[in-house]
């Protein structure tokens, strides 16, 4: 995290929109945001991550704050005057020009020559594997394609940040599989820093550099998506990403004390500062069970309902403390019905397994 | 046996072919039936005065009203040429030339001052909050709600050589002597362009508020200027509107009567009074009812232009 390769630098951002009650869109938000990264706003809709990008491009501009690109101050400015280009999440194709038109067209306001427009235009729509439909009109091709377009566009000016509005949420299923591992290739192709605002928890894990996952205009955790994903550090975060076994445990001597008294031992890793009572996360994934022999002191449940995924199978437990635990299970070729509900198991979990989340 | 069955076969189906004949009768019967009021009323309503104005415009004018029904062409001659008093040689009718120049030159410059004013009160409107909107549009409309008389004499009241605009001139000493402003072009195209501003607005409104701002923001972000996102974006977007308020505009102003009537007074004539000059005073029928009809081929000439713009906009890159 040296300084010197920072693309943008976001320091104390405040957004408020004025009304009868004032709405705080953002609410001190500090950022760095790396040269050449895949930067990911991760949240529910309505947490304010819009409205950032909104800043970014200079659409809106903060009611306090600053917004540094390349270290210089672009708070001010309008979109314009910004080597910032944005891909909307309705595209926002122009309906009255080609494909070509359409891509040529941020060029030709920069005042480039008709034949470097022409030449960019062409590398553009070899760029995202689009020549044969240079002229045809956005309404004669696919939103698949449409987004294609809107992306070559926005990388036409080759600008220093490209900012992407949930581009890829209209698209079906399978479309926006292909299109992120599309996306991927491009940003690591062109070299451009992605700013990438999604609802949606997998799309981030499986194509950013970093998150920022945000919440009622506050960036409430940023970094890899393995930190994101293994140590969140509140409840909002694990549960935002991820399935999550949140459980209430008495922190004492490096474990974990439930409520009926099972003891789960903590890794030694765990700076946790203060013992006391805390929420524990577990993730359904990092459980083993096996039928349970009757040791009383072992951590048990009872399988209450059984959920089959074809790749895994989900089987929702109820522990001796009452609480409500899931496990998932990856099945196997040999998989038998050797779990029933009402069955009891008695569960092992790796002590990295725990995380102790600040609420 | 087979014959037998053949000739059954051959008998039925002629029989069906019958049946067939009779039906699409009766289906071609229902239709005009069905149509026969539309039909009527075009007839009635549209065609058959048309026609008669066809017909007089071929008679010889009355002495003193009315037409004497005898063939002629001298009529149509006379809407463009001139017959000299004395030798009866044909020369150009400067009259009626300079007034049919007068009409299409005043009601273009409407068209474009109406263009020029409209499209930002549209987009004015088109950009408040819904609620305030409706406001806007209403109080655009207000207007229409007195008469179009009244209204152009208040126009007279304005820009006469008492009037308020040149009392208030004079009184803050910008001028000794009242600027002439009454019986010029200058009065029949500023009375024009207020009695057809809405009607520019309205048309250019709907296509502005059917407009996606997003779009406006993608110029922005492209780095077009205001101006450029303008012209590029907004306006060809906008054309619908734009073609649909120019032909709203330009063909009544054409035939427009009131305004220059009262506003040109006597000296600058336009397409409609002459007409009506025909029809009154000059007491010349024929004439009135062939200058109408070539009032309706320049008005079709303008729609065909208008329509062919409009479609070759769909067309271009």
């Amino acid at each position: 995290m040296t300084q010197s390769n920072e693309a943008i630098n976001i320091k104390n951002v405040l957004k408020v929109y004025k009304g009868d009650t004032d709405v705080y869109a953002l609410n001190d938000v500090s950022l760095m945001i790396k040269q050449n990264e895949f930067f990911t706003l991760l949240g529910p809709s309505g947490c304010g991550k819009t409205t950032l990008l909104r800043l970014i491009a200079g659409f809106e501009h903060p009611t306090s704050g600053s917004i540094l690109l390349n270290k210089e101050d672009i708070s001010l400015l309008p979109p314009n005057k910004r080597p910032v280009n944005t891909v909307f999440q309705s595209y926002a194709l122009f309906p009255h020009m080609s494909v070509g038109g359409n891509i040529a067209f941020g060029l030709e306001m920069l005042g480039w020559s008709k034949s470097e427009v022409q030449n960019t235009v062409d590398e553009m729509l070899d760029l995202v594997k689009m020549q044969d439909l240079k002229n045809r009109k956005p309404a004669e091709i696919s939103g698949g394609q449409q987004q294609r377009v809107a992306l070559a566009r926005a990388l036409a000016p080759k600008p220093q940040v490209l900012l992407l509005d949930e581009p890829l949420s209209a698209l079906d299923l399978k479309l926006r599989k292909q299109m992120q591992i599309e996306l991927k290739r491009l940003q690591s192709e062109t070299g451009i820093t992605f700013v990438f605002v999604t609802h949606d928890q997998e799309e981030a894990l499986t194509m950013s550099d970093r998150i920022a996952v945000m919440n009622e205009g506050k960036i409430l955790q940023y970094g890899n998506p393995r930190e994101i994903y293994h140590h969140p550090e509140n409840k909002f975060v694990a549960n935002f990403i991820g399935d999550s076994n949140f459980l209430s445990a008495n922190i004492k001597n490096g474990n974990a004390i439930l409520s009926d008294g099972t003891e789960l031992k903590l890794s030694k890793s765990i700076k946790q500062k203060s013992d006391g009572q805390k929420s524990i996360l577990i993730r359904p994934e990092h459980v083993q069970m096996k039928k349970s022999n009757g040791n009383k002191k072992t951590f048990e449940g009872r399988i209450n309902n059984i959920v089959y995924f074809g790749t895994d199978t989900h089987f929702h437990l109820e522990l001796k403390t009452g609480d409500e635990f899931t496990i998932r299970k990856q099945n196997t070729p040999h998989e038998g019905t050797e779990f029933e509900i009402g069955t009891m198991v008695e569960l092992t979990i790796d002590e990295n397994a725990i995380q102790i989340l600040n609420d | 046996m087979s014959m037998d069955s053949n000739l059954l076969l051959s008998e039925s189906a002629e029989k069906a072919a019958e049946v067939e004949r009779l039906s699409q009768k009766r289906d071609v019967r229902n239709r005009w039936l069905l149509s026969s009021p539309a039909l009527a009323i075009i007839f009635f309503a549209a065609a058959g005065p048309l026609g008669i104005v066809v017909l007089y415009s071929f008679l010889t004018p009355g002495d003193y009203t009315g037409v004497i029904w005898t063939f002629t062409t001298e009529t149509w001659i006379s809407v463009v040429l001139e017959r000299d008093f004395f030798d009866e040689s044909l020369g150009w009718a400067d009259a009626h030339l300079s007034i049919f120049w007068r009409s299409i030159k005043l009601s273009l410059l409407t068209t474009i001052l109406t263009a020029i004013f409209g499209i930002p009160t549209a987009y004015f409107i088109a950009t408040r909050s819904p609620k305030s909107r409706n406001i806007w549009l209403f109080l655009i409309t207000i207007p229409f709600w007195s008469n179009l008389l009244v209204r152009t004499y208040a126009i007279q009241e304005l820009i006469r050589n008492k009037g308020v605009i040149n009392n208030f001139l004079q009184w803050i000493g910008l001028t000794d002597a009242p600027i002439e402003m009454m019986f010029t072009d200058f009065a029949v195209g500023f009375g024009m362009t207020y009695v057809y501003l809405p009607l520019m607005v309205l048309p250019v409104y709907a296509s502005i508020e059917k407009l996606d701002f997003k779009l406006v923001e993608g110029a922005y972000d492209l780095y077009a200027s205001r101006w450029q996102c303008f012209r590029r974006i907004i306006v060809p977007l906008v054309r619908p509107g734009l073609i649909a308020g120019s032909i709203l505009v330009f063909i009544p102003c054409l035939g427009a009567y009131v305004t220059p009537r009262i506003l040109g007074g006597g000296n600058q004539l336009m397409f409609g009074n002459l007409i009506a000059l025909q029809f009154g005073q000059g007491k010349n029928w024929p004439l009135g009812a062939a200058l109408s009809l070539t009032l309706m081929v320049i008005v079709m000439i303008a729609l065909i232009y208008f329509v062919k713009i409009s479609s070759s906009e769909s067309g271009k890159k």
